[in-house]
């Protein structure tokens, strides 16, 4: 079947100038010089769009006109120059968000920028989506519970750093004042690194039974599993458990502040603890960011090393044909635990800095909804490619925290006929609506609506694009994974 | 004669038909041997007991001088067994030279932390993989196509970097699952050539699954004849061509009688 050729924009935009009687416009404008060509237009429209604006009582913010002008001179800047440039804006614009968040312009319908606790929420977010992508964009691995890892990174550092166990009394590294009660309590770092292992084992725990099966299977275990912890997480206390594990619903908390303690602050000047900082741009939410946006980039630095690994291959080959890859000698099951440990490894690191960044751990923060969640992210980025998953994750994640809300209160004040006292518990009442109730609605239409429009997510990777446009063939031929 | 390959009175059933019955098979080493058969002769059913995709029933596998029954695919390969497959079962999403790479991973030794860290020693170990990979290439006439993606070959090609896929197994015996299939005669010649020469040149043994008489005739040393899962004759080219139950096999009883 051939396919209609689609109007463009572009085409239909000289079309439309021939009509009008100008013939050789489109001969004329495509001799121009190429930087011409490209850059002319988005510029026109720029100055146009901010033209409209301040005339009808809207003066550009300076923060909004360096935005453009940055992402201008990113869009004319050659290839070889973007390749790295343009990560490097966007790392150096995420690090100085704390500096100029204030100064930010008023965004319309979403109304503001992310606030400080919600980067530091979409960082942990990215975090996760990005070992989850190791798992499921990499190695093909659907995996439904991945809140599981999360939740065991989070006990463990919280574990490792409370009063939780008050049988003993272990301090190492630690900061803050000694309380009295025990507990132990050893330096976050060393209790992030703790947490990661701990996790990754975990992973390699309930990768053994569950990686031998295929596909939907697999699936439904790990869905499995994502309920189990949680579960164990709400029970895990004196009645459920005859030993105080989590502490129930209740949870443990406080966790301890991070920081670095006397020396390094005495000799590096980097904050002894974090809570202690009380500045108006360095205080405890943006040092938690910075540390959170340090580890996303550890995350993604590991995520693009082992893709262009050995290991990566593998994973790759297993996710287009198992059986054709375990011929060439790949081992099934070792390969596919190490996705799973490597997946789950970052998911405890993320689990851990939000028991930090909380300051406690909640048994109610780990339900399954948070598996589909991040599987959303990753699907709505494009799986496999890194720079996808981020986009998708923090895009996600400011609608879950903040975006929603904002959209609603927008929608409630200008669309619809809501009169004060606003929303009562309800979806909808007093012809207003809660938006955030609706979040999981909403995030299924956004699914929907990427799988049937753009199955290969946002930003697809190469590879999976030609997945998606001719098909994997995997028929099962083994007797058993092995 | 030194066999690389023996089975004992291999067995495989599939729920009441037996696919596979009790077939003692030996491959001398340095041969090119083939297995012939009509359709569902059971053939790749016992390819792919060899290769450890299925359990046998019974009987056991010896692969030079080691008992390999029930291993599972990856450890077969790593002691030295490559295969192709019958429909083309190359990573289609990825490179030619990593479609050879995966091939070597058995091979290459760089672990999880090394790949991150990127070692000194992981990094020659790749540039040295990567080297041995295009030369691979270029070996099996895919020189220049390194970069393309298996997908994007044309069939042919596609065959051979099948090839060059199980040889980057570096393994002593080459399994090839109907080589030719779907080959014209011109094609088919100038592969049966190519097979000879890598096994001369890397002193493998080879063994051929065919259904096509005629293609076999040229290449191979030994024959051995399945049909209903039962080794039927066995012999050189010329043997097997005479032998009145193989041809009852191919062309039906009424052929012999009259």
């Amino acid at each position: 079947m051939r396919r209609r050729p689609r109007l463009s924009a572009y085409e239909g935009f000289w079309q439309a100038l021939g009509a009008a009687g100008v013939a050789d416009a489109r001969r004329r404008w495509e001799a121009k010089p190429l930087l011409l060509q490209r850059g002319l237009p988005p510029l026109v429209a720029a100055v146009l769009a901010v033209g409209i604006a301040w005339a009808s009582g809207l003066p550009p913010s300076p923060a909004l006109l360096v935005l453009l002008a940055l992402s201008y001179a990113l869009y004319l800047s050659p290839h070889r120059v973007r390749r790295w440039a343009l990560p490097v804006t966007a790392l150096s614009v995420a690090v100085a968000y704390p500096f100029y968040l204030e100064h930010l312009f008023a965004l319309p319908v979403v109304k503001s920028f992310p606030s400080m606790d919600t980067m530091v929420v979409m960082a942990i977010f990215t975090m996760m989506a990005l070992g989850l992508n190791m798992v499921v964009g990499y190695a093909g691995l659907l995996d439904l519970g991945y809140v599981a890892f999360y939740a065991i990174g989070a006990y463990v550092a919280a574990w490792l750093a409370s009063d939780h166990f008050t049988q003993v009394d272990l301090r190492f590294g630690a900061i803050g004042e000694d309380t009295g009660v025990g507990g132990i309590h050893i330096s976050i770092w060393l209790a992030l690194v703790i947490a990661a292992c701990v996790t990754a084992v975990a992973g390699v725990i309930i990768g053994l039974p569950t990686l031998r099966l295929r596909g939907d299977y697999l699936a439904i275990v790990t869905l499995g599993f994502g309920e189990i912890l949680p579960q164990i997480a709400r029970n895990g206390d004196q009645q459920g458990l005859g030993f105080n594990l989590t502490n129930g619903p209740q949870g443990i908390n406080p966790v301890d502040p991070p920081g670095f303690g006397g020396w390094l602050a005495d000799h590096l000047g980097l904050p002894a603890n974090y809570l202690a900082e009380q500045g108006r741009y360095v205080n405890f939410t943006s040092l938690l960011y910075w540390t959170a946006i340090g580890l996303v980039l550890l995350t993604l630095f590991a995520s693009i090393r082992l893709r262009d690994s050995r290991l990566g291959r593998a994973w790759i080959a297993i996710r287009e044909d198992e059986t054709a890859a375990a011929a060439m000698g790949v081992p099934l099951m070792r390969t596919k635990t190490w996705a799973y440990a490597a997946g789950a490894f970052f998911g405890g690191v993320a689990g851990a800095w939000f028991a930090t960044f909380n300051q406690g751990v909640f048994a109610d923060q780990f339900q399954f909804n948070i598996s589909v969640f991040i599987l959303c992210m990753v699907i709505l980025g494009g799986m496999g490619n890194v720079w996808g998953v981020i986009v998708g994750a923090a895009f996600l994640t400011y609608l879950n925290t903040e975006g929603l809300g904002n959209i609603g209160g927008w929608l409630n004040e200008n669309i619809l006929p809501c009169k004060g006292g606003g929303t009562t518990g309800k979806a909808i009442s007093n012809g207003c609506i809660d938006v955030p109730l609706l979040q999981f609605g909403i995030y299924g239409a956004i699914i929907v609506a990427v799988m049937v429009l753009r199955p290969q997510g946002l930003f697809p990777e190469a590879r999976r694009k030609l997945e998606f446009e001719t098909g994997v063939h995997d028929q099962p031929l083994q007797d058993l994974a092995r | 004669m030194d066999d690389i390959l023996v089975t004992h009175r291999l067995r495989k059933e599939f729920g009441g038909l037996v696919a596979v019955n009790d077939v003692d098979f030996a491959i001398p080493r340095g041969a090119i041997v083939s297995l012939i058969g009509p359709n569902g002769a059971g053939k790749t059913t016992f390819f792919n007991m060899i290769t450890g995709v299925y359990k046998p029933t019974s009987g056991r596998i010896i692969f030079d001088g080691e008992d390999i029954t029930g291993k599972p695919p990856h450890a077969v390969t790593e002691r030295g067994i490559g295969r192709t497959f019958q429909n083309i079962r190359l990573f289609q999403q990825m490179t030619a030279v990593e479609n050879v790479l995966v091939g070597m991973h058995a091979r290459l030794r760089g672990g999880i932390l090394a790949s991150i860290l990127r070692t000194p020693r992981l990094k020659r170990e790749e540039a040295q993989a990567r080297e041995q990979a295009r030369q691979l290439l270029a070996y099996c006439g895919l020189a220049g196509r390194e970069a393309d993606y298996a997908r994007n070959l044309p069939y042919g090609d596609q065959r051979r970097l099948e090839v060059a896929r199980a040889l980057a197994t570096q393994p002593k015996l080459l399994l090839l699952d109907e080589p030719t299939a779907g080959m014209n005669p011109q094609e088919t010649l100038e592969f049966t050539g190519f097979i000879r020469r890598v096994r001369d040149e890397r002193k493998l043994t080879v063994l051929l699954i065919e259904h096509d008489m005629k293609v076999v005739m040229g290449v191979s040393e030994r024959i051995s004849v399945l049909d209903y899962g039962e080794k039927i004759s066995e012999g050189t080219p010329e043997q097997v061509r005479r032998d009145p139950r193989v041809i009852e096999a191919y062309l039906g009883s009424s052929a012999v009688a009259g």
